[in-house]
Order: C-alpha cells, then structure tokens, then sequence
C-alpha cells in the first residue's frame, strides 16, 4: 500500500510554520539569554537599552565577543543567596513531589478501579481544578488560612487550638499551595497507566496465590511505573522554577530559585544576573527535561 | 477461582477518591460562597451580597485589564489552534523529517518549563529586536506557550484514528489534502475545539510569563489580581475570581460536550 506515504509529504510541509514559530519564540530566545548571562552588568543595566545592534555587522559581533565575562555566574559561585536559593528549590521540589506520588496514587488508583462509565466523570473532575486559574486556586488557599480564615475558626471551635495560628507565610502553606495545584499533574498519566492494566493479571495473581497487597508491590506497581515516571517528572520539573505559590504562600526568609530570578529582574532590574540564574536553573533541569521528552516520545510512539 | 474479586473498588479506594476531590473542590467552593458576603470582613459573614460584583464593574482599571486578558486570550488561542494543529498533524503523519527530535523536544519542552526561564527569554528577544511591549508581545508569548497543549490534545486524537479512513480517501481517488480536509479534518475538530478552549484558559491564567513579556499600561487580569492579593485579601478579588470561574466554567462545558463527540480513546499519552 503505499497511500499512506503520500500523506507524509503535506503532513511534512505541515511542520514548516509551527517549526519556524517555535524556532524562533522558544529556541532563539535562550541564546539571548546566553548572552546577556555573559555580560557586564553595567551594558544592560537600563531595561530598555537595546543588548544587539545587528546594524553594525560584524564590527558589533565582535565587541560584543570581547565584552563577554563570567562575572554573574562566579556571582552566583561565590554567594550563599543564590547557592541557598537553588538547594532549596530543589529540595521543595523533591519533598512535595513525594507527598504528590503518596497523596495522587491512591487517588488515580481509586479512579482506574471505578465502573467505566464513572471514570469518564471522575477524570473529568480532576482536570476541571486545571482549568480553573492557578493564582485563583491560590487566592482561595489565602482566604482559608489568613489568622481570621476558616480553618482557624473551624480549630477554634473544636478546641484543637487554644489560639489561631500562624498559616500564611509558612513552609506549610507553601507545600500545601504546591500540593494543591500539582494533583492533576500527578493524578491524570497515574491514572492513564492504571486504567490500561489488564485486569486479568490480577485474578492471575490471586489464583496464584499472592494475597492483595502482595499482587499490588509484584503486579500493579512496576506496571504503572512509567506513569510514576510521567507523574515525577510534570511536577518536579516546573515546581522547582515556581514563582507564585512560594510568593505568595511561604515566609519571606528564603526564596526559591524562581523567586530570586523574578527579584533580579524585576526589582534589583539587574537583567545579566537574572539570565544567569536562568542558564543554571536550565542547565540544573537539562537532566529531568531529556528524560521526560523520551518518555512522552516512547508513550505517544506506543499509542500509534 | 477467587474468593474476592480482585479489582472491586474496596473502601480504601472510595475514601481517597472522596478525599482528593473534596481537597480539590473545596477552596474554590468556599471562595464563591464568599464573593457573595455582605460584609466587607471577608472572614465575617453578613449575608449575602451582590455589592463586590458591582464594585468590580465600576472599577476602571480592573475592567480595562479584564478586556485586555480576553483580547489576548482570544487571539493567541486562536494563533495556537492553527499552528498546534498543524503541528499535530506534522508529528503524527510524517514519520520522519529532517529536525523532527528537535521539533517534538521543542514542542514538549514548554510544557513543563519553568515559566520564569520562557518569560524571561522572550522578554529578551522582544528588547533585541525593539518590539514595542503590550497587547502583541504577550500575545505571541501565550502563544508559544498554548500551542504545544494544543499539539498535544490534537496528536493524542490523531494517534487514535484510525488510519485506514485516510487511506481509503486516497484510494477513492482524493489527494492528501483534500482526503484530510474531508475524513481527517472533521474527526479531529472536537479534539480541536478542546484545545483551543484549553489554550483560552491557559492564556486567561497566566501571570508569569505576561510580567515579563507586557508594557507599561497594559496589564493583563492576573497581574492585577496579583499586586491586590500581595496586599491581602479582598472582597472584591472574590468576585472577579469567582466570575472568572463562571467564565472558565462554561467553556469548560462547551469543551466536554465537544469531546463527548471524541471517542473515549483519545485520551491516551496526553495528561490533559
């Protein structure tokens, strides 16, 4: 049969405007922030100030080669702040995606185990929360645990407390925040994997002998690791470059890398280092990021 | 034969599925029900209210960043729609083309990329080249970002069609494009509905990357909502939460309905 080629040629030249789109919005900006990353501090200082000026040709290439200096990054090197700021972002990173796998699990695991018919409403469910907007969600945690919110108040009438607590601005809201807004992240490819397990092999397992819990470590689980992998991997990576729910959510001691980043930039208007700390940021997630492309590429290769 | 079946939902299963969706639902639950409070205490109830909601209308700078937000959400979503499709159909009927690692990698990336990294870089291009920034930078920006969700939402469809009807198209006598404008095409348009809706409500949500890409004078809705709420809470900020809940809501009904005319299939690699 050889109709099927035919429709690889227009299906080619399909890629042609979106490659270019993304070429140029998502893979030329990082060598701008290459770039400027190598910069003097003082080039760029005015926001406005244009960092190219291609006019000049290859006049202006070269200054701009001689101009080059490592001084951000040996900044970055030689103070605690950003050292500190990046440990902890991974660190919040690592802590919350754990109590995502352990909260998200028996979620998803609840989801694959409902009659077909609800499952379609359930996933549902779980992605609506996605839509709805992120800085909302968050918004709605801050009217919860402000020192007059709800949860105080409901404590306060069980006499679990004697006086309201402190909630806001505490590494506790913060994971609470991160919790809450990742579920869906982690819930939706467990869930995928769980729901496609054939369910003989279980019965299987039974018939053999293997109690329920011994069928769920030898049977169910490696089989679903490639979604705790999936699962991992879309909250791990964007949580350690996350900007709001830390803002907003936890105390103001010490920041994660995303917060760091936003505050060079936006307040200290200081571009080179802030380029800096988002070349490190990149460079620290290359690892996560190739691992998570192969894994979507394997599981939509499979799908075909 | 077992003594009990073995993928029954037991307890456990029932209780964390309850759990999870009450932990979801419930602040958002809760911050509806207090956009409509009377009182200006946001923790102390005084009945129910409308005077937040007519706050917000009669609040300039507000309305204007609203309108703002739906002007960009609706463009971009719309540039997505078209290049995400395109996109889609690129990766899953082309096997293989010159670049096509680097234009998946490409396409897979942002969706988990911090967004302070992809604000950043594009705010240095748009300097670079000396684009003005307001209205288009962000646009582009959103854009960028919500075609991938698209690519991915459309792909996961195309990968669970069923090829043969394509083919027969062919072998009927239809040249590619027109065996896709006329089999593929409106197979796929739910899947394709779903995403551009998906891409309107990202775009509405996004605070991050639209700090770093817009001007001055032209905020979009979050950035708004943002400087109010780093200030504390408001009960004004209830209401326009809670209408653009309202809002996402019905597209969000527009969307299921959309995709109850999918098949249940397509919801295979994609986690959206």
């Amino acid at each position: 049969m050889s109709a099927p080629r035919t429709f690889t040629r227009p299906a080619r030249i399909a890629a042609i405007a979106p490659y270019l789109w993304m070429a140029l919005f998502f893979l030329v900006p990082f060598g701008f922030v290459l770039k400027i990353s190598l910069s003097q501090t003082a080039i760029a200082q005015p926001p406005y100030l244009p960092v190219f000026d291609l006019t000049q040709g290859l006049a202006a290439i070269k200054a701009a080669a001689a101009g080059l200096s490592l001084d951000n990054f040996k900044l970055l090197i030689s103070d605690n702040l950003y050292v500190l700021s990046y440990l902890r972002s991974l660190v919040v990173a690592m802590v919350s995606t754990s109590i995502l796998l352990l909260i998200g699990y028996p979620i998803a695991y609840g989801m694959a185990r409902l009659p077909k018919r609800w499952q379609g409403i359930a996933m549902m469910l779980v992605i609506i929360p996605f839509w709805t907007s992120f800085l909302i969600r968050i918004y709605a945690w801050i009217n919860i645990l402000q020192h007059d919110g709800l949860l105080n108040k409901v404590l306060l009438a069980l006499h679990l407390v004697a006086a309201p607590v402190v909630w806001l601005s505490t590494d506790s809201a913060m994971y609470l925040g991160i919790v809450y807004s990742y579920l869906p992240f982690m819930i939706l490819p467990l869930y995928a994997t769980l729901a496609k397990m054939d369910p003989a092999l279980l019965e299987a397992a039974s018939d053999l002998g293997a109690s329920p819990r011994q069928a769920f470590w030898l049977v169910t689980f490696p089989l679903s690791l490639p979604g705790v992998a999936a699962g991992v991997l879309l909250c791990f990576i964007p949580i350690v470059g996350e900007f709001v729910i830390p803002d907003l959510l936890a105390g103001s001691n010490s920041m994660m890398i995303g917060q760091t980043l936003w505050l060079e930039f936006f307040t200290n208007k200081d571009w080179p280092v802030a380029s800096a700390v988002a070349v490190v940021l990149l460079v620290l997630l290359v690892g996560p990021l190739v691992f998570y492309d192969r894994l979507q590429r394997r599981q939509l290769e499979a799908a075909r | 034969m077992t003594a009990r079946a073995p993928n029954r939902l037991s307890a456990f299963n029932a209780v964390s599925l309850a759990l999870g969706l009450a932990f979801l639902y419930l602040p958002i639950v809760i911050l509806v029900i207090y956009s409509f409070n009377a009182s200006r205490l946001v923790t102390v109830w005084g009945g129910w209210s409308l005077r937040w909601y007519t706050e917000f209308f009669h609040d300039r700078a507000m309305l204007d960043a609203a309108w703002m937000s739906f002007r960009v959400a609706a463009v971009s979503a719309t540039l997505a729609t078209l290049l995400g499709t395109l996109a889609a159909v690129a990766l899953s009927r082309a096997e293989r083309f010159k670049g096509r690692t680097l234009f998946s990698a490409m396409l897979y990336a942002p969706l988990v990329m911090p967004e302070v990294i992809t604000g950043l870089s594009l705010l240095l291009l748009f300097v670079a080249v000396n684009a003005e920034r307001g209205f288009w930078t962000v646009t582009i920006a959103h854009t960028t970002l919500t075609m991938c969700f698209v690519a991915v939402v459309v792909q996961s469809r195309l990968a669970s069609l069923d090829r043969s009807l394509e083919e027969a198209a062919m072998d009927l006598g239809c040249n590619p494009a027109r065996a896709f404008l006329a089999v593929t095409l409106p197979l796929i348009g739910p899947a394709i509905a779903a995403g551009w809706m998906l891409a309107f409500t990202l775009s509405l949500d996004d605070l991050v990357i639209a700090s770093f890409t817009t001007g001055p004078g032209s905020a979009t809705l979050p950035i708004r909502i943002y400087s109010e709420v780093r200030l504390g809470v408001k009960p004004e900020i209830n209401a326009i939460c809670t209408l653009v809940i309202g809002l996402i809501a019905v597209v969000i009904i527009v969307a299921s309905l959309a995709s109850k005319l999918t098949s249940a299939r397509g919801e295979s690699a994609a986690p959206l």
